[in-house]
């Protein structure tokens, strides 16, 4: 076999990560029981062709070749462990208990795998760690550097959690058909939460948007929907990142400051994102079946996307769809973004009173005291305008945003004086517009039920 | 695989009556479906007694529970289950027929 340039290798050997890493580690679960073992022998695989094909060569069938050698790691460090009766006992057990998969619900090891990641009875960031390291083959570095939590901290919760499910028996099985629909959605929330990081990053220490982490979120909800095409919540996760992961690079302008959707370049969205988002929605909208939480976001941020410039956004569809979502989510941040919507449609002063009515629930809400803000400065109260965004800069996370609120609070004039004079040039024409709607992918204040928290609100 | 099923309570009070029956009515599906190991309620903290025999004298015995707190273990079930999941949805029928918060640990 020729020598290979090391170019090529790499290059082999990440598309083999994307491809096969997954597939490797949930192939190794099952067959020796054991997330760790699993996790490890996929890992010494992936070491081993780093070192290996540059020498032999690139083998004509990498998985294969990944398969083989990863199976080997996996007895060796059983052998090594002198444990090597009680593995193969538990992996009898394990494999040998799994009742027979019910015909229709479609049977993958990644898809087992991702389950069991995202395991009601394990804490949320546990299930968000865990899925990044055994599904998408992030390393625990990566991880620990994407959620700014020490290495040792990180690798300690994801070693907790593989301990748990050892010991308590967490099942590495597709959930039986009555509990598919919630466990489903658990899978959605704990991949929603990995795009929704990535997509407003929270950390001071990295940037405004992480298209590591909204990119790990798209592919493996491109893969959950590959194994569950029917679901209708999966298509509309899927479709609601794509519409919002098309907006990314229009976001955040040059120096780093949160664009509003109504201010963004349109023309630097990316339209093959946009027309694949679109045609899922549309998809969903002809199957007839009331659409969930994720499928409405969805289409809201279809209606978004389908104006050339945000004057010809049909507020009224938003609204429409906003009132569908707050039957299904009575969540006081689906009521704030409602409202939102709303004042584009009656006005401000109708937005205000909604979104006043929702302090005592939102007060500790950055996104609250935002859209106060910017209704405020709208009906031209702009001392208390000024006040509502020195909260939100307060409470918001996010650099750009808090570049972009900065902005908005010093443009209101501080003198208490003249506020007619002053309010003037704010309320002109050009400038009634929102600026909070929808630069937030969506909401997910119910998206999950554990008790160890709830996913971030976003509007 | 033998799960306890703990029970938490934060009232002095025992079962009532409908809880009692409930609890019965559960109690006999764990049977005719074979999770059934063993089952119990408990009397109330205050009638604990503590016993320390580490050291080499006589034992050291103390009234009441080794820890007090605004919650207490109220009873349990040792149910036999295939894996977690069906260990959970038996606990949660069983935290509805007890009308009390459950907490499920597996036996090493």
């Amino acid at each position: 076999m020729s020598r290979q340039s090391i170019l090529d290798v790499r290059e082999a050997i990440n598309e083999a990560h994307q491809v096969e890493w997954a597939r490797l580690v949930a192939a190794l679960a099952k067959r020796f029981g054991d997330l760790d073992v699993a996790e490890e022998a996929a890992a010494e695989a992936f070491a081993t062709a780093a070192a290996r094909w540059p020498v032999d060569g690139i083998p004509p069938n990498p998985g294969a070749w990944l398969t083989t050698t990863a199976g080997r790691k996996a007895i060796d460090r059983i052998r090594r462990e002198h444990r090597r009766d009680d593995k193969e006992r538990e992996a009898q057990l394990l494999s040998g208990n799994n009742p027979p998969e019910p015909l229709g619900v479609i049977d993958d090891d990644r898809l087992r795998l991702v389950f069991t990641c995202a395991h009601p009875a394990l804490a949320t960031e546990a299930r968000v760690a865990l899925t990044l390291r055994m599904v998408a083959g992030l390393t625990v570095p990566e991880i620990a550097r994407a959620f700014l939590v020490r290495e040792t901290a990180m690798a300690q919760r994801i070693t907790r959690a593989k301990a748990k499910i050892k010991a308590a028996r967490i099942p590495y099985r597709v959930p039986a058909a009555e509990d598919l629909p919630t466990r489903v959605s658990g899978v959605l929330a704990v991949l929603f939460l990995v795009f929704n990081e990535g997509y407003l990053a929270t950390g001071l220490g990295t940037g405004p948007v992480r298209p590591d982490l909204t990119g790990e979120a798209i592919r493996l909800t491109r893969l959950v929907r590959a194994l569950l095409p029917q679901d209708g919540e999966v298509a509309g996760l899927l479709a609601l990142m794509l519409l919002t992961e098309a907006r990314r690079v229009a976001r955040v302008s040059a120096t780093g400051e949160l664009v509003p959707l109504g201010e963004q370049d349109r023309g630097a969205w990316d339209p093959a994102l946009v027309s694949e988002g679109h045609r899922l929605v549309r998809q969903r909208l002809s199957s007839g079946v009331p659409p969930g939480r994720y499928q409405i976001l969805a289409a809201i941020n279809a209606v978004h996307t389908s104006a050339r410039d945000a004057g010809d956004t049909d507020w009224s569809q938003v609204v429409a769809l906003y009132d569908q979502l707050v039957r299904l989510d009575p969540s006081p941040v689906v009521a704030l973004n409602r409202a939102v919507a709303l004042a584009e449609l009656d006005g401000p002063d109708v937005a205000m009173a909604l979104v006043d009515g929702l302090e005592d629930q939102l007060a500790g809400y950055h996104a609250f005291h935002a859209a106060r803000a910017d209704l405020l400065r709208r009906v031209g109260r702009s001392q208390e305008s000024r006040r509502a965004y020195d909260r939100a800069i307060e409470l918001a996370g996010n650099t750009a945003e808090v570049a972009y609120l900065t902005r908005r609070r010093d443009q209101m004039v501080l003198d208490p004086q003249t506020p007619e004079a002053d309010n003037h040039e704010y309320r002109g024409r050009g400038d009634s517009r929102g600026d909070q709607s929808e630069h937030r992918p969506g909401t997910n204040s119910t998206a999950s039920s554990s008790a160890s928290g709830a996913p971030r609100p976003q509007v | 695989m033998q799960y306890l099923v703990s029970v938490i309570d934060d009232t002095a009070g025992s079962a009532t009556s409908d809880e009692a029956a409930a609890i019965d009515v559960f109690n006999e599906r764990l049977q005719s479906e074979g999770h059934w190991v063993f089952a119990g309620g408990l009397g109330s903290p205050s009638t604990a007694t503590v016993i320390d025999n580490r050291g080499d004298g006589e034992a050291v015995l103390t009234d009441g529970p080794f820890v007090e707190s605004k919650e207490h273990l109220a009873g349990f079930w040792i149910i036999e289950a295939a894996d977690l999941d069906v260990a959970l949805r038996l606990a949660a029928e069983g935290s509805g027929a007890c009308n009390r918060k459950v907490e499920v640990r597996p036996f090493l």
